[in-house]
């Protein structure tokens, strides 16, 4: 994991001393609002509806125990003991004090971590693959590259004020696990004849207007990758649209002006960009791959592990879902599920935070990472020790197994707590989640990807949920629209609209509906909800949704 | 004639806790939506606004929110308001939790 050097630090401690000085001239009378927002805004601090909101960057998604337990340290010195980590990898604080923050930014400066451009028009926290450096199938480890782009765009003075957000995404393997094809640019490392380079795909995202992604370049060679996305950036700082908010994303850029054109311009700005690196920044990420070698793994006698999964079924139940081959045989991937049925999806006491971080010493490498799905993962820990890594996640309600499952639901805070919310969507995911387990179906149902957003924007992901639930406010009463058919993985789709939406008394019911609907509907156990969508359409389901409602009202 | 005007209070957050405000008849920031003045004339309610809006050291983001009068005072017609009056509902936090003391 990347350490920060003295640059690093001195850089963030400039910053937040500035930051301090900010808020105390704010409290003092000498700033304005309108003066102190853009700068609040810079340092990740928001206002939401009931308080302040900090989010804290954690770049793509990687954590250490250090890093984990500052986190909940912070949640319980300056916050109600918890917190949210979001589908950008990042963690929300939902309740601090305008007075603390400068303090939490320092206490985060300690250990390496900041809030910087995780708001306003700038380039976001940059997310990768959580299995990075795990995963059977990867070429190599993405997050170095993650890491230089981190570097690179951090404070970037060209990209502080673009017309609108830019979120990037690094992959390094086919199976995406980062939705890299709803970024504004995904780049996927791949291998042609021996040698490393990237995909560079452009133009996704969700929001009002969601579209997936397109092949910008499909081979850029390693060297050519800053100078590549500075012309990319340029370009779309240039001609993006600055005259309306919901047209001034890169994706309405790509649509309006052409795939062809895009690319026209981008090379035509590249020469100028490429003269300007001399190579420096290929010497920088050499020592920042340095500083993400792969633990050395031990060999491991796995059967502890086999013997556990013969004699409880709890265990083995857990294990089929949390847990994932790595790429050494007797190593697991395990994903810590933040979506115990019926809370909020997301959330971690400061008491769970500081419980994985003694499970990821003791038995994991110090390695964590934060999933875009929001759950905690420990990338590296020995098959023989997943039994006792499983008794202690019990001990603190972190032993659910249900990764990948109907309730391993994605929900943005929504109007519980977002200014921009439409409607909630926390309650709605502990409902389904409720539900479901009262059920005791979601085995059966096997793999279902529910995505919850409360407004439009999208940050519950719902454009690419195998069932997508989007609240709105119509005529002052919370409505629920469904799609179907989204698809988060390599084969990324969005979903379609079923029609019309849902009170919020009736989405729960609705979504069970579905779920019945497929059960009867596959062809065999070994057929996906979202398999069973592709081969039959829209049709049957949205029958089960709408033909039972029209029953129930008829013999009212 | 002109469509009636729906009753407004004039609500902010807090600068420093970030709270849900209201402005009282006497001027002070209540907590409580209950103390909160009803303005049932739209010209007193735009000047409350901007009288709000001065006190640039104290709140944040005054705006007039829709109400009707209820037996205990104002209550949201819309359930933003609602949320903002009362806190999360995943959670037993925010205003739901402080009982009366914090006004």
């Amino acid at each position: 994991m990347y350490t920060y050097n003295d640059f690093d630090r001195a850089f963030l401690a400039e910053r937040n001393r500035q930051f301090r000085a900010q808020v105390e001239r704010r409290v003092a009378g000498g700033l304005t609002e309108d003066e102190f927002r853009p700068l609040r805004l810079m340092n990740g601090l928001y206002l939401q509806l009931h308080a302040y909101m900090l989010r804290v960057a954690i770049p793509y998604g990687s954590l250490d125990p250090a890093k984990l337990r500052q986190l909940a340290y912070l949640a319980e010195r300056w916050d109600k003991g918890y917190g949210h980590f979001t589908t950008r990898t990042n963690i929300q604080y939902n309740w601090p004090q305008l007075r603390d923050v400068p303090d939490m930014l320092d206490a985060l400066a300690e250990v390496g971590m900041h809030a910087i451009q995780t708001s306003g028009n700038t380039i976001r926290n940059v997310t990768s693959d959580h299995f990075a450096g795990a995963a059977a199938d990867e070429i190599e480890d993405p997050r170095p590259v993650a890491e230089l782009v981190r570097q690179w765009s951090t404070d970037h003075p060209e990209f502080q004020f673009l017309p609108r957000k830019f979120k990037i995404a690094v992959i390094a393997s086919d199976s995406d696990r980062a939705v890299m094809k709803i970024h504004d640019i995904g780049l996927k490392i791949i291998e042609r004849d021996g040698v490393r380079g990237f995909e560079v795909w452009v133009g996704g995202g969700m929001g009002r207007t969601p579209m997936v992604a397109k092949l910008l370049r499909d081979f850029l060679p390693r060297a050519d990758l800053l100078p590549y996305l500075e012309s990319v950036l340029a370009t779309y700082n240039r001609i993006g649209r600055r005259d309306n908010k919901y047209k001034a994303r890169i994706k309405i850029t790509v649509f309006e002006n052409g795939l062809d054109e895009i690319r026209a311009l981008v090379e035509e700005e590249f020469p100028r960009r490429r003269a300007a690196f001399t190579g420096v920044d290929q010497d920088w990420l050499a020592r920042i791959n340095a500083a993400f070698v792969t633990p050395t793994l031990p060999e491991r006698d796995a059967a502890p592990y086999y013997t556990a999964r013969d004699a409880d079924p709890v265990f083995r139940a857990w294990a089929d879902t949390n847990v994932t081959p790595h790429k050494h045989a007797d190593h697991g991937i395990v994903t810590i599920s933040l979506k115990a049925h019926g809370e909020t999806p997301g959330d971690a006491s400061a008491d769970q935070m500081r419980l994985v971080a003694d499970l990821a010493e003791r038995y994991g490498h110090n390695d964590i990472r934060a999933s875009h799905a929001q759950n905690l993962v420990l990338p590296h820990v020995a098959l023989a020790d997943i039994p006792a890594v499983h008794a202690a996640l019990k001990t603190m309600g972190l032993a659910t197994g249900n990764i990948g499952l109907a309730s391993d639901i994605i929900a943005c805070p929504g109007m519980d707590y977002c200014a921009l919310a439409t409607a909630r969507s926390i309650p709605v995911a502990q409902g389904i989640a409720t539900r479901l387990d009262a059920l005791k179906i979601e085995h059966e149902v096997g793999h279902l990807q529910i995505k919850i957003s409360g407004c439009i924007n999208a940050c519950g992901h719902h454009h690419v949920g195998h069932i997508g639930i989007l609240g709105l406010d119509r005529a002052g009463v919370e409505n629920y629209q469904i799609t179907l058919g989204g698809d988060p993985s390599e084969t990324t789709t969005i979903g379609t609209r079923t029609g019309p939406g849902f009170a919020y008394d009736e989405i729960v019911p609705a979504i069970e509906r579905l779920i019945f609907a497929y059960l009867d509907l596959r062809d065999g156990p070994e057929e996906t909800f979202l398999e069973t969508y592709n081969r039959l359409g829209m049709a049957p389901f949205k029958s089960a949704l709408y033909d039972q409602e029209a029953r129930a009202h008829a013999a009212e | 004639m002109a469509k009636e005007f729906t009753p407004k209070v004039v609500t902010a957050n807090a600068l420093i806790e970030g709270d849900v405000v209201y402005l009282t008849a006497d001027d002070r920031w209540t907590r409580h939506l209950s103390e909160a003045e009803v303005l049932i004339d739209e010209a007193d309610a735009d000047y409350r606004l901007l009288q709000a809006q001065a006190r640039a050291g104290e709140i944040v983001g005054a705006y007039l929110a829709d109400m009707r009068r209820g037996p205990n005072g104002p209550e949201p017609t819309h359930f933003r308001e609602e949320f903002r009056r009362t806190g999360p509902s995943n959670l037993f936090h925010g205003k739901q939790s402080e009982g009366q003391s914090r006004a």
